[in-house]
């Protein structure tokens, strides 16, 4: 028999049209995975990486040893911010849809992520986050009408009309600066933790990419420093099956999961049910325990999915199916979140209608504030002469020149 | 003859090439299943296979390096880095590689990949989606560097760029790839449908590179600029009154030099536009050449028209560009000086 080379395609498994298929995805029973001390030899615990660390099971039962026995406040504070990621994403697409604001990228569908995640960590702990962390900097005490305002590139808008909506950042919340181009945050995370440990500090670093994004050269060079400095470091992936067009499996998930990244370098892996905040917050918690105790790195792929489009510059109808989302075996972590605490019954749908009516007013009143400060139609207006601060620390010669050209043509001089 | 926009010219090279030659293939994210973020790989793989139209890992730097090797063995890649902001994980690929391979080894090895990549600002896409890096790549001595302003010539120069065995940087105005556009933003866009240079044959032909040409003639002062800027300069002619001889490089590297220097002689006035930062920008290698080649015919020293030198702002888009107020300003002054 001859045999010839053929390139391999991956293909997804369902395009519009077709019937939603999720076989491709490797799930576990909640409350199967085994919990290591943190001091494990990353040889030993390779199993995490192919497994999937579930706490909720599918009748909303919390189980295993990942189980962290959240009581009613945890779980109501792990809900609240979840609802209020999902709410004011909802009111964000809607106001860029009435050409409001330019640009949107909505989390929804992985706003367990974000949450549980900054749950997990300390508040002198740094985040490094991507374009889609929007929870994170809410629940680090970002406040809504502030993160309306950078949307809006208006007078109190933290970039200073620099920014694409949402490339967020907040110095006092430790978490840094969104970039826009994928993947960098990356090694700088690797590097904030490095200087944590010269210093002789105990706070770690985390950071998040999208399963697209880990094919880009940082996240690879990131690994490798973290291995080789045993960095305290978070490094996570958030594989919410797409990237635009692409399927996961053309960023190279279809043989190992992303979560064996790392297992060539000695980081061992976690694969986490990424829709079920209780377990995304116990293997952070057990990640940032070994990085505090000089344990080194830990990669966790947080198993989720892109319910909405990419951006509202994207249309997701023309590459996978309409009904996809609603057929993810790991359903919506709101909902889950939600089910569970009915169930033990510190919940109940009519003190979840309120909740989110409250959470709505909340938004809407911080966007009535955030139009003070100016919209793309009406005043007041940052300063023109600003766009030439920050270039430098200090402003050389040829942009002070400018400035005054542009400040004179503007005044139709 | 058929009516088109940049886009669909530039789909349409893509398709009378791999038509025309098996070799070409296409590379880079979202241009396979999907089309492109801009469409402009829309029906290629439908009509060529998953083979030959490839949708890409998000790694700019594999894309570019395996296009080179995929070069060396016998095929002629064209790659898509879905915005010019983000072609920078492939510069080493681009410089250190691509650019020098046929050097390296005596011209024994070489590899014919076009890079296309959408440029410029206009859209509201803040600093990540509206760079114009071209000075970059002009600067790097191997790689041709083109950016057209129309679809016809987009459509000719990309199929001059595939079928060249040098590898072409091929930037892409995204501001004008629906339309020109004269730098008012408020003014409703303008399809390319009652454009002459909207009228591009649906088959094969060629715009060479490395040739400027004459957009406007005219006699008081010549205008050098490429992409969008080529727009602003036709609408800034008609706002001052001043006869204009608009210059579109096309080419910025191999750049065609009789064809300015000889207008500058005719007209004695030079300004320099271009939509990218200043400072050590395309302009600066433009106002050497003419300076030292039209010394003597010049009546006034060579203005610049430039973006200004910070990262493009999201907020102050319109005072960042440098539109029709600036280019007309630009004129004036070059005119008003003895």
């Amino acid at each position: 028999m001859t045999t010839k080379s053929r390139l391999h395609i991956p293909q997804p498994n369902a395009r519009p049209g077709d019937k939603p298929d999720f076989s491709y995805l490797n799930l576990a029973p909640a409350g199967s995975a085994d919990k290591p001390g943190t001091d494990a030899r990353t040889r030993d615990i390779e199993f995490l990486s192919s497994g999937l660390v579930r706490v909720l099971d599918d009748d909303h039962v919390a189980k295993g040893p990942w189980n962290p026995d959240f009581d009613a406040t945890q779980l109501q504070v792990g809900l609240r911010w979840m609802l209020l990621n999902r709410v004011f994403d909802e009111r964000m697409w809607q106001i860029q849809r009435q050409g409001r604001i330019s640009f949107y990228m909505q989390a929804t569908g992985e706003e367990a992520v974000s949450i549980a995640q900054g749950m997990a960590l300390r508040p002198g702990d740094m985040c490094f986050p991507s374009y889609r962390n929007q929870g994170l900097f809410m629940y680090r005490g970002v406040k809504l009408v502030d993160m309306m305002c950078q949307c809006l590139s208006n007078t109190r808008d933290m970039c200073q009309g620099r920014q694409l909506p949402i490339m967020y950042h907040s110095k006092s919340g430790n978490v840094f600066s969104i970039s826009g181009n994928l993947g960098t945050q990356y090694p700088h995370a690797v590097g904030w933790a490095m200087a944590s440990a010269i210093k002789g500090e105990d706070h770690i670093a985390a950071t998040w990419v999208g399963d697209g994004s880990t094919a880009e050269a940082d996240f690879h060079h990131a690994l490798t420093f973290a291995a080789v400095y045993q960095a305290p470091v978070i490094l996570n992936i958030v594989n919410n099956q797409w990237a635009i067009s692409t399927f996961q499996g053309t960023a190279g998930g279809e043989r190992r999961p992303f979560a064996a990244r790392g297992l060539g370098l000695g980081i061992p892996g976690i694969r986490v049910d990424g829709n079920d905040l209780l377990a995304v917050y116990a293997v952070t918690t057990w990640a940032a325990e070994r990085a505090r105790h000089g344990r080194g790195p830990t990669l966790i792929e947080l198993v989720t999915y892109r319910g909405g489009a990419h951006s509202t510059s994207d249309d997701p109808s023309k590459y996978r199916p309409k009904d996809e989302w609603a057929a993810f075996p790991l359903g919506d972590p709101i909902e889950r979140l939600k089910q569970h605490m009915i169930s033990q019954g510190s919940w109940s749908e009519k003190k979840h209608e309120q909740l989110t009516t409250e959470l709505k007013k909340e938004v809407k009143a911080a966007w009535k504030e955030a139009q003070q400060y100016g919209t793309m139609t009406e005043g007041p207006w940052l300063n023109p002469a600003t766009m030439f601060d920050d270039v430098f620390a200090n402003q050389p010669r040829n942009l002070e020149t400018q400035c005054h050209r542009m400040l004179e043509i503007e005044s139709g001089d | 003859m058929a009516r088109m926009n940049m886009i669909e010219a530039i789909r349409s090279a893509h398709e009378v090439m791999m038509e025309k030659d098996p070799t070409v293939v296409v590379l880079g994210q979202d241009v396979g299943y999907f089309g492109g973020v801009f469409r402009c790989t829309d029906g290629l793989q439908r009509k060529f296979g998953e083979h030959r139209v490839i949708d890409a890992p998000i790694s700019e730097g594999g894309i570019i390096g395996t296009a080179i090797g995929m070069g060396v063995n016998g095929l002629r890649p064209v790659a898509e880095i879905q915005f010019a902001d983000y072609i920078y994980p492939g510069f080493d690929q681009i410089v250190s590689e691509l650019a020098r391979l046929r050097y390296r080894s005596g011209g024994d090895f070489f590899s014919p990949v076009t890079i296309r990549t959408p440029c410029g600002g206009g859209i509201h896409g803040g600093q990540t989606h509206s760079q114009s890096p071209e000075a970059i790549f002009t600067h790097v001595s191997g790689i041709k560097t083109v950016m057209p302003s129309n679809p016809y010539d987009a459509k000719g120069l990309l199929i001059s760029a595939i079928e060249s065995d040098d590898p072409v940087v091929f930037f892409e105005p995204k501001r004008i790839y629906n339309g020109p556009f004269d730098g008012d933003p408020e003014k409703p866009a303008i399809s390319w449908n009652t454009h002459p240079k909207g009228e591009v044959p649906e088959g094969y032909y060629t715009v060479p590179l490395g040739q400027a040409v004459i957009t406007r003639p005219g006699n008081d002062i010549t205008i050098i600029t490429y992409g969008t800027l080529v727009h602003i300069a036709i609408a800034a002619a008609a706002a001052t009154g001043v006869d204009c001889e608009i210059i579109d490089v096309r080419t910025m590297a191999p750049l065609d030099v009789v064809t300015l220097t000889d207008s500058v002689k005719k007209t004695g006035r030079c300004l320099i536009a271009h939509e990218a930062t200043q400072f050590g920008g395309y302009g600066a290698e433009l106002t050497a050449t003419i300076q030292k080649e039209c010394f003597y015919d010049l009546e006034a020293p060579i203005g610049r028209v430039a973006g200004w030198d910070t990262p493009y702002p999201h907020a102050f888009e319109w005072q960042y560009f440098p539109g029709l107020k600036r280019m007309s300003a630009g004129i004036n002054n070059v005119m008003e000086q003895e």
